[in-house]
């Protein structure tokens, strides 16, 4: 009996674990309890930890619960690198957090936030796909609003939750005009059913705008950039990692095996919204003065050079897009930990700030330079691989062209990314910012990211696994 | 085996770099993995010599084939032929020359050798890689270096330059990645090979080729300062430190040569046919337009420069022009030009140091206080001009005695304008020895300019010898060339 029970719950042990997170916390909270901040962040990570690791233990298939809940290596890998980018982010957290009185209550929402994207990428069947979208999406909006002084944060905040909310109804809408079309709201009824007409089309567009919003595909870009400002940095990493990662994993599910019947529909949606993404973001990217504001129109960029590999064949595809995001974990926090850790102890995060940066912090310097250079995809960087694979999956279609395109837009994300690293050089005037500080756990996180960025793109095996996970996918 | 040594070597200099806390034991340490290098590649030439004439002839051997991203069929696959062989030599003379000449470098040293060997080993991995993957990983690897490397320790508009040199030179990375794309997904029966020498056994489809010809040839061309594709090289070289120059001039403008000849003969050849006059026009233009443009220019590293761009026009012409010969002299002549483009900055940078200025105008009878630096300064100008004896004479002759072969009317104008920018740069380099080295003295910042220390002698010296061998002893290099050459499919010589 006791062995049924584990084998029912098997299956769930990364969403248990964090549940059980979120129940110590709010039990503590209850009781009154007041930790120590550093105890509390100790013992989080390790359990963020552990739940990295649970995605590589007994992952087989597995489906539960009415056909809702399904687990695949592939899921189950996925869920790890959300994990691990919350645990490096939350590391990197350090010094925000030390002094911060909500401690609890952030960890409480991030993990619910990080649950909903569990259950997300689990989902089998729209309804439990769509409690996990909004349980992923609310606490982010209350994340958005913490730095509870400033007014830019509930800005922030609020613009986010109305983007959000807009989102959603769009996507309840194409929800239900799914059903209408294919009778059914699980996965694979409506992969058999869905043929190409009108209201079909129309239905998976409404949904799809629903997850560009999420992703910040253009034209639903828009509140973006504000709220990666206006956020915490700390936030501001999470919403432009984690959360993104999320959804793009569910949409290679969704568009590689749900929609897969409208197929040449989606190519040339995709193919338009990749190609408007990539201008759009590289073209307000330009010309940033703010940071994070920048780093938004890059990470815009970014997926628009993502949704390329979904032009592909599904396995290569897929398995570029994981990958890619693998490496985006590791070098979107390279450079967030830096802004995180300058923003933290100086309160700059103008990119004019970062004048001289090389002359006072070195090591920060070339955390950031790393991680920029593997944004921009420069060997031997990781990033260089990412890219690579991106578009060799996606030039397999016959919209070369149009790739080739993309790949000289390549050269001007470049041009952004090396405007940064001439002015961390400056070398004419004194620098700006003092020599900081760095904190054990932040500079921890510096150097799983530097390995990172370079261990997985040289490192061939990482691709291959990411590979021969996605070919058990689909 | 000893092929991977090759790039070991560097990664351990550059390992070991970071790791050293002492600054005075980080030149030494650049300097003697500098050196280790350069024996390893004198034991792969002795390796590959006796393999070759077991074999008699000049296919890549000593090859190492590991699977890399067995998913997309990438290896790492490497090997060695006569042609990577020579320009490994190149690329290991000048790497000790530019450390050897950086030597008084104090301004953040590690970052700066670092750096220097990364290039270098961009520059090694890509001579030898015979994966596409690979030689468009290694060829990238050599670009951002370079941007530091100017952005850090350059002099005048060093942001502009920088960001200008790099961008220019991944966009052509970026086309020729879609080229790569293109030969991979296009192959006949559905392969997706990305090995060389598989790929020139297979024969693309004419159509294949003559559609992704020109992604390459652009994308190679750029780094060799194809005409239009040229701005980089005036901007690039006048803005890098000494050792910066040498290594852009010396061995960067090389990679897009060697990526050419290896397109021309094992990816592509029937293309090539199709496109040679084309090559051949831009070619010839870049010859006369880089040696007219030489002329007008007051600045020495400018000018050196702009000769550059005529020089590697040669390559270029060469290539074009697909006779054995033609193409053993292009081979050649990037021999020739990086030693003798070394050396030019080399002296130009030793000039400045003492002089502080670059302007041709404002020096004079330098001769009288710096003779050997002067010594070296003639040398690599008379190299340049093709004064027999010396390495630019072989080589451009070779090239034009190739191109000659060709009997079309059209080739042979080309071939006669080229031979015509010979006196061009006569004038130039002649009148830059006369204003600078001869004549009335000046006087300068320091009071009394010094010649040449220890370390800058050294450096002039390794590149002078390299070029006498090549001058006077061009046979030797020919053993390695020749047999590459000619062991390739006989299809392209029509």
């Amino acid at each position: 009996m006791m062995h049924y029970y584990l084998h029912l719950l098997l299956p769930f042990k990364q969403e248990l674990l964090l549940l059980m997170a979120i129940f110590i916390l709010l039990l503590l909270q209850i009781f009154g309890k007041k930790l120590q901040q550093e105890w509390t962040m100790q013992w989080v990570n390790l359990l963020l930890l552990i739940t990295v690791l649970a995605g590589f233990w007994q992952v087989g298939y597995s489906t539960d619960v009415n056909a809702m809940f399904q687990l695949s290596p592939l899921n189950a890998f996925e869920k790890s690198v959300l994990a691990f980018a919350t645990y490096l982010i939350s590391l990197q957290a350090y010094n925000w957090l030390l002094h911060h009185e909500q401690i609890m209550e952030f960890y409480v929402l991030l993990f619910s936030s990080l649950l909903g994207m569990f259950c997300m990428i689990s989902a089998t069947n729209l309804l439990f796909f769509y409690v996990g979208l909004e349980l992923s999406t609310i606490p982010l909006a209350i994340l958005a609003n913490f730095h509870l002084q400033k007014k830019q944060s509930s800005e922030a905040a609020f613009k986010f939750i109305v983007a959000a909310s807009f989102a959603s109804a769009l996507l309840l809408l194409g929800i239900s005009f799914l059903y209408g079309s294919a009778g059914s709201i699980g996965f694979t009824e409506i992969a058999a059913h869905l043929i190409v007409n009108p209201f079909s089309i129309l239905a998976f567009v409404l949904f799809f705008t629903g997850l560009a919003f999420k992703i910040s595909i253009v034209p639903f870009h828009l509140w973006t950039a504000d709220v990666y400002q206006g956020s915490p940095v700390t936030v501001t990493a999470f919403l432009s990692v984690v959360s993104k990662a999320s959804v793009l994993f569910v949409s290679l599910n969704f568009l590689f095996s749900v929609f897969h019947s409208l197929e040449p529909v989606w190519h040339t949606m995709v193919l338009i919204l990749l190609l408007l993404t990539i201008v759009t973001g590289n073209l307000f990217a330009l010309r940033q003065q703010n940071f994070k504001r920048f780093m938004a129109f890059s990470s815009i960029t970014q997926i628009g050079f993502i949704l390329i590999a979904l032009l592909g064949q599904n396995i290569a595809g897929s398995a570029a897009v994981v990958y890619f995001m693998v490496v985006y974990v590791f070098s979107n926090l390279c450079v967030f930990g830096v802004i995180a850790l300058v923003a933290a102890t100086t309160g700059k995060e103008k990119i004019e700030d970062f004048k001289g940066f090389y002359q006072t912090n070195p090591f920060l310097a070339w955390v950031l330079l790393l991680g920029l250079f593997s944004l921009a995809g420069i060997p031997p960087t990781a990033g260089f691989f990412g890219k690579f694979f991106l578009l060799l999956s996606g030039a397999q279609s016959n919209y070369f062209g149009w790739i080739t395109f993309a790949a000289l837009n390549l050269v001007v994300s470049l041009y952004y990314y090396l405007r940064v690293v001439v002015v961390i050089f400056h070398r004419e005037s004194a620098a700006v910012i003092a020599p900081i500080q760095i904190p054990k756990p932040v500079q921890f996180s510096f150097f799983i990211c530097m390995a990172g960025v370079i261990i997985t793109g040289v490192g061939s095996w990482i691709y291959t696994y990411i590979y021969s996970l996605a070919a058990t996918a689909f | 085996m000893i092929v991977n040594f090759l790039l070991i070597v560097p990664l351990l200099t550059v390992l070991t770099l970071l790791l050293v806390k002492n600054e005075q034991y980080i030149k030494p340490i650049a300097l003697v993995g500098s050196f280790v290098q350069l024996l390893v590649i004198i034991g792969t030439l002795i390796q590959y010599l006796g393999a070759a004439s077991l074999k008699n002839n000049g296919a890549m051997l000593l090859q190492t084939d590991v699977n890399w991203f067995a998913p997309l069929h990438i290896h790492y696959h490497i090997g060695v032929d006569g042609i990577s062989m020579v320009m490994l030599l190149l690329t290991a003379l000048i790497v000790i020359a530019a450390i050897l000449v950086s030597w008084k470098e104090a301004f953040l040293q590690k970052e700066f050798f670092i750096l220097l060997i990364l290039l270098s080993f961009g520059a090694y991995g890509f001579f030898i890689a015979i994966d596409l993957f690979l030689m468009f990983f290694f060829l990238e690897i050599a670009v951002v270096p370079k941007f530091l490397l100017i952005l850090i320790w350059g002099s005048g508009k060093k942001a502009y330059s920088a960001t200008k040199l790099v961008l220019m030179l991944i966009g052509a990375s970026a086309l020729l990645f879609m080229g790569i794309v293109g030969i991979y997904y296009n192959q006949p029966n559905g392969l997706q090979s990305l090995n060389m020498l598989q790929i020139a056994q297979m024969q693309l489809p004419y159509h294949v080729q003559l559609t992704f010809f020109p992604f390459l040839f652009i994308g190679f061309g750029v780094f060799t300062a194809l005409f239009p594709f040229h701005t980089w090289v005036p901007d690039g070289h006048p803005a890098a430190p000494t050792a910066g120059s040498m290594f852009l001039a010396g061995i960067s403008m090389k990679l897009g040569g060697y990526g050419l000849l290896r397109l021309v003969m094992l990816l592509m050849p029937a293309a090539a046919q199709f496109y040679a006059p084309y090559i051949i026009l831009l070619a010839a233009i870049g010859i006369l337009y880089g040696a007219f443009a030489t002329m007008v220019q007051k600045d020495l590293k400018y000018m050196n420069a702009y000769s550059s761009i005529s020089h590697c026009g040669f390559v270029l012409l060469g290539i074009g022009m697909l006779t054995p010969v033609a193409l053993t002299g292009a081979v050649l002549q990037m021999v020739s030009h990086g030693l003798m483009t070394a050396l030019f900055f080399a002296a130009i940078g030793m000039i400045y140091s003492r002089t502080h200025t670059r302007i041709i105008e404002e020096m004079g009878g330098l001769l009288v206080y710096m003779p050997f630096i002067s010594g070296v300064f003639i040398l690599a100008g008379l190299a340049s001009l093709g004064l027999p004896g010396l390495s630019g004479f072989t080589a451009e002759m070779t090239v034009l005695v190739g191109s000659w072969q060709q009997p079309v009317t059209a080739y042979r104008v080309a071939t006669i304008v080229a031979a015509a920018s010979i006196v061009i740069t006569a004038v130039y380099v002649l009148r830059a020895i006369g204003t600078v080295l001869m004549g009335k003295g000046k006087i300068y910042s320091d009071d009394t300019p010094t010649d040449a220390r220890w370390y800058e002698k050294w450096a002039g010296i390794i590149l002078v010898l390299g070029i006498l061998v090549v001058g006077i002893m061009p046979f030797l290099l020919l053993k390695l060339i020749s047999p590459s050459i000619l062991y390739l499919p006989q299809s392209i010589f029509k």
